[in-house]
């Protein structure tokens, strides 16, 4: 189920994108196949009860992969998938940034990075408060975890011993202008969490048994800790001219990109078969 | 009025268990009995205002009606972006309460003086903004606030305020309140500010000039029809407030009267532009930074005098 729905949703992010004149596809492509994995598998979240006080809290701190989040929604039957056509265009329910306003399953609006993690820790402590059993996941990038809105709220979080709260880091070691290392390095990344008190858990982001595993219900100490979740990544994953390459964070698939990027998710799966 | 704020914050929480106290670790002597009261409503974030203020949405989000407390600029200008884009943005009932705004923190020095907030606030949609003069107008503002859940700033001076008021006065037209009558020229005050305002008047009355004095905690939404209304039969506006005069209550008023085609002749009266690096109290940086009793006075005896 999650690896049909992230590999119907990047076949439609390539296609917005290229559509409307949009960036960011190499984001959208990374972090699908772990929003294919939360909505499709993991969270407790349902099309039909995005208001139901007893859902889980998924939000996407990387506004902008809204091509990809748009899509895997769409798909997973949050919004009629046509609302995908007219993507950042003229007078769309769809904008080029996360937006909640009006889209059935987006929990908050995003776009400038470092907003999303304190939102849900504020959220997981008025459910601890008021005894409310449900989880919150935030999927933060890579690059905004130089944003120290972060770790403010990672000291929060691990403060309040809030295991009600997952946050899954898209790590796919690049951003604007450069490798994540070369503009301001993260590593020793996972050393970091541990050291702001976080359980740590390392996958393979594309892997969804992996993801699977790595972001199902806790049990015993671990369940006192706020859990982070490294999900290694390729950005621009599913097409291989955009793999890796830091110039797709930016740049717009023209019509003939678009041809080459349809032929090779049509006939490829996420996953290699074992 | 940091007291009547804990005061009223406390009574209304003990009736309504949304109402959430959020401190950015300050507040000393000031919040403990509410923590002491009702531990499951208040929470020190510690010295993470981002972070404070968007776990404050979070809660909103989630049905509570945080109030978000620390000092100066702290609670506004370092988290501005947090307020616009997690409270605003989403229309989120986050109340945001900056004590000792102005130049109450004189002596601290300049990142303690909150003297563009109401600018930089007001410019935030949906943002209402409260700046009263005593603890009367403050207990006012926190009810109004509670009326709506929407984002709210609450601009507060820090304590021992003359009062202006006998008894809690309403606020919910947004009216300015008449507090000294008067004939030839209006003087409308926002916040603590309104006692210079009153001894000029004073002085003013001594030489002949009959000065109307009113505050208006209520800066957005202005109710600008009862500000015109207020300054009837006398010839003009001026408006004082411990704040830049970029774009602050004074802007307010003279954006309204002209959007409007008002020809009222207003004068805003405030900070200048400037960073001010004068050391010493409230009262002392106020007579060096274009504030003192003496330049006010003369600035409304000539606004007057061209104004009629």
């Amino acid at each position: 189920m999650p690896e049909e729905l992230a590999r119907l949703s990047r076949l439609s992010a390539v296609t917005m994108c290229s559509q409307s004149g949009a960036s960011h596809i190499g984001a959208a492509l990374s972090v699908i196949d772990i929003l294919a994995v939360l909505y499709g598998e993991v969270a407790d979240v349902d099309p039909h009860r995005t208001e139901d006080p007893s859902r889980d809290i998924v939000l996407v701190s990387k506004g902008h992969s809204a091509s990809g989040v748009y899509a895997v929604l769409a798909h997973a039957g949050y919004f009629p998938v046509a609302w995908l056509d007219d993507y950042y265009l003229d007078g769309s329910h769809l904008g080029g940034h996360v937006t909640a306003h009006g889209i059935p399953g987006v929990e908050l609006s995003t776009g400038a990075l470092g907003h999303a993690l304190p939102f849900g820790v504020g959220r997981a402590l008025t459910d601890r408060l008021d005894g409310v059993n449900r989880h919150v996941f935030v999927v933060l990038s890579d690059g905004e975890c130089a944003e120290g809105s972060n770790w403010e709220a990672a000291l929060m979080a691990a403060h309040h011993r809030l295991g009600n709260v997952t946050v899954i880091v898209d790590r796919n070691r690049l951003q604007i202008l450069g490798r994540t290392e070369d503009v301001l390095g993260l590593e020793p990344f996972a050393d970091k969490w541990r050291a702001f008190g976080w359980d740590v858990t390392e996958v393979d982001g594309h892997d969804h048994g992996q993801l699977a595993a790595a972001l199902a219900p806790r049990s015993g100490a671990q369940e006192a800790r706020p859990r982070l979740v490294i999900a290694h990544t390729v950005k621009g994953k599913g097409v291989d001219f955009m793999e890796d390459k830091v110039e797709w964070h930016t740049l717009v698939p023209s019509p003939e990109h678009l041809a080459a990027a349809i032929a090779q998710l049509e006939t490829n799966t996420t996953e290699e078969p074992a | 009025m940091r007291d009547a704020f804990v005061a009223k914050l406390t009574t209304a929480a003990a009736d309504d268990p949304r109402i959430m106290l959020l401190v950015g670790d300050l507040g000393f002597g000031v919040v403990a009995n509410f923590g002491d009261a009702f531990p499951r409503q208040f929470l020190n974030c510690g010295v993470a205002e981002q972070s404070m203020v968007g776990i404050a949405a979070g809660m909103a989000a989630s049905g509570r009606r945080p109030f978000v407390y620390s000092i100066a600029n702290f609670p506004t200008l370092r988290p501005l972006e947090q307020i616009r884009n997690d409270v605003c943005y989403h229309g989120l009932g986050v109340t945001i309460v900056s004590v000792g705004a102005g130049l109450a923190y004189g002596a601290l020095g300049y990142t303690h003086h909150a003297v563009e907030d109401i600018s930089i606030l007001r410019a935030l949609p949906g943002m209402r903004v409260y700046s009263p003069a005593d603890a009367m107008e403050c207990r006012a503002a926190v009810e109004e606030i509670l009326k709506d859940p929407s984002p709210a700033y609450l601009r507060l001076g820090k304590n021992k305020e003359p009062l202006m008021h006998a008894d809690q006065p309403d606020l919910s037209t947004g009216a300015p309140l008449l507090l000294r009558e008067g004939v030839d020229v209006t003087v409308l005050v926002a916040g603590p500010i309104v006692t210079q305002a009153l001894e000029v008047a004073e002085a003013a009355a001594e030489e002949g000039l009959s000065v109307r004095v009113l505050t208006c905690p209520v800066i957005k939404p202005l109710n600008a029809e009862a500000v015109r209304a207020a300054a009837e039969g006398t010839c003009g506006i001026v408006t004082l407030e411990e704040h830049t005069v970029m774009g602050g209550f004074g802007g307010a008023v003279l954006e309204a009267f002209a959007v409007r085609g008002w020809r009222t002749p207003i004068l805003p009266l405030g900070l200048d532009d400037a960073a001010t690096h004068i050391i010493g109290g409230q009262e002392w940086i106020r007579e060096r930074a274009g504030l003192s009793t003496e330049h006010v006075h003369r600035r409304i005896r000539d606004f007057t005098r061209q104004a009629a």
